[in-house]
């Protein structure tokens, strides 16, 4: 298979870091996030905070729906991989693109695609931040205009987005990337919410790397076959 | 596969996202297949399966059709990839819109890599000599295909179009591929790889030695119509099957029942 053409767009975090920094000097973790198959007038934004300390405080806005949270909050010990949150993410957007959302809205959707079955609360309970117990957590926020932003317009979007994020996360920002995800998963936990216990195909390898390629697919695929 | 990609409108899906063209790979009696951008894994395709809307039939019916034929695929493929049968893993799906995205498999079908090998020389056998060459890399290919078709049915899927351009060679990291230099080297590359069964549009969940058999005897015959110069070695494949899977006895006895009679089991003759 060829690399994909020179001309498309891929977000490189080297180029973002060029970018000017916001001005309360603190470095930006937050992360616009590529996505394909989906109108070019969304925009997804994703960071990963280490050791939350105000778990409960967060999920009681969610469960309010103060208007200024809206976000997906999803507990990143029950995350596999970038790829596997994105599948979720996609899933979200996609789905509400088709007006076909089955929950409140697409940041809630993103949390119930994680889910195998289509028990929305099941979902947000293993998936979503849970008071007390969720320690690292997974930020997305998705927005979309009629119109697609320009460079300048997406910078300030980004950076009031990350303003209010790190005013009210008590936790460490860190890239949302494989290497720091991997370190947070809690793999019993994923093995049990996509039924992974006694498949053949992780039994059999010894691999470790090779393993959680692996197990990122089929929670990918359980996610794609929902409901069957 | 011969006629351009503009022929048809590509489904929604591909419509979103501006940037990046479809390319239109195959065009089948019941679908087609595009390669396209993965949604969520940067800088990897996928390949997406659509099966557009039938004009001749009742929209109802059609609608549910289109979702139960996506849905099952779906499922078969699920079920192999967790058994560990060499299938591609499903990325994402729409079955009311029809379509599903699944990985894409680099590398050529098998079909192409035994036509590589076995090159341009004469149809008329006998005038070359073909007892004396090393044909070792072809038959590690042959034992590999009895191996995945062994598996699948291990599994309880029978695929029911077992072709050779039903199954991929996913080429080998370098250091896997046959050493060696010059034309001899460069055949056995084209016979080296992962076999990848792909297609699993017809396929269905069966635990019976009688669809077990059709669907070797539909690759037999596929087989040898596709490659009669190496019709000789397709022993290899029950071989290998044999070995790889438990039950390959009862199948094999009853694949002799099929070619007397033939794929369909019907008592009229």
């Amino acid at each position: 298979m060829s690399k994909r053409p020179a001309s498309t767009e891929t977000f490189d975090p080297a180029i973002a870091s060029k970018r000017p920094k916001p001005p309360s000097g603190i470095t930006m973790a937050l992360e616009r996030i590529q996505l394909e198959h989906i109108p070019q007038s969304y925009r997804v934004y994703g960071a990963l905070f280490r050791d939350v300390s105000n778990a409960s405080f967060l999920q009681t806005q969610l469960i309010s729906r103060n208007p200024e949270f809206e976000y997906a909050f999803i507990d990143a010990s029950t995350i596999v991989s970038r790829a596997h949150l994105l599948a979720a993410v996609w899933n979200a957007v996609y789905t509400s693109v088709e007006g076909n959302l089955r929950t409140p809205n697409v940041h809630s959707e993103v949390v119930a695609s994680l889910n195998i079955n289509n028990n929305i609360a099941d979902g947000y309970r293993r998936w979503g931040i849970t008071p007390d117990k969720t320690k690292d957590l997974v930020v997305v926020k998705i927005l979309s205009s009629p119109e697609t932003l320009s460079d300048v317009e997406q910078q300030k979007e980004a950076e009031e987005v990350w303003a209010h994020l790190t005013a009210q996360i008590e936790g460490r920002p860190v890239g949302l990337i494989d290497g720091e995800i991997a370190q947070v998963t809690d793999w019993q936990k994923v093995r049990k919410y996509y039924k992974l216990n006694g498949v053949p195909v992780l039994d059999q390898m010894k691999d470790d790397t090779e393993k959680r390629k692996r197990t990122e697919s089929l929670a990918i695929m359980g996610m794609a076959l929902r409901g069957l | 596969m011969t006629e351009p990609a503009t022929e048809f409108p590509p489904p929604k899906i591909l419509t979103l996202s501006p940037t990046h063209k479809p390319i239109l790979i195959t065009q089948g009696a019941e679908g087609r297949l595009y390669k396209t951008p993965s949604p969520f894994q940067p800088n990897q395709f996928c390949a997406l399966k659509y099966r557009p809307p039938k004009p001749y039939r009742h929209p109802i019916l059609d609608a549910r059709l289109t979702k139960a034929r996506i849905s099952s695929e779906a499922k078969v493929l699920d079920r192999c990839y967790r058994e560990g049968v060499p299938v591609p893993a499903v990325l994402a799906k729409d079955a009311a819109a029809g379509w599903m995205m699944i990985e894409w498999i680099e590398g050529e079908p098998v079909r192409v890599g035994i036509n590589t090998w076995l090159g341009e020389r004469p149809e008329d056998d006998a005038v070359v000599d073909t007892s004396q060459e090393d044909e070792t890399p072809l038959i590690d290919l042959m034992k590999r295909i009895g191996v995945a078709v062994g598996a699948l049915h291990r599994t309880g899927v029978v695929h029911g179009d077992l072709t050779t351009s039903n199954m991929m060679l996913r080429p080998w990291a370098d250091d896997r591929l046959p050493n060696g230099h010059g034309s001899t080297s460069e055949r056995a590359k084209a016979v080296a790889g992962d076999v990848i069964v792909i297609d699993f549009g017809l396929a269905m969940q069966s635990q019976s030695d009688e669809d077990r058999a059709v669907d070797l005897y539909v690759l037999e015959r596929a087989f040898a119509s596709t490659h009669p110069r190496a019709e000789r070695l397709f022993h290899h494949i029950l071989d290998s099957y044999r070995e790889a899977f438990k039950k390959a006895p009862g199948v094999l006895h009853k694949l002799e029942d099929v070619r007397m009679r033939g794929r369909k089991r019907s008592m009229l003759g």
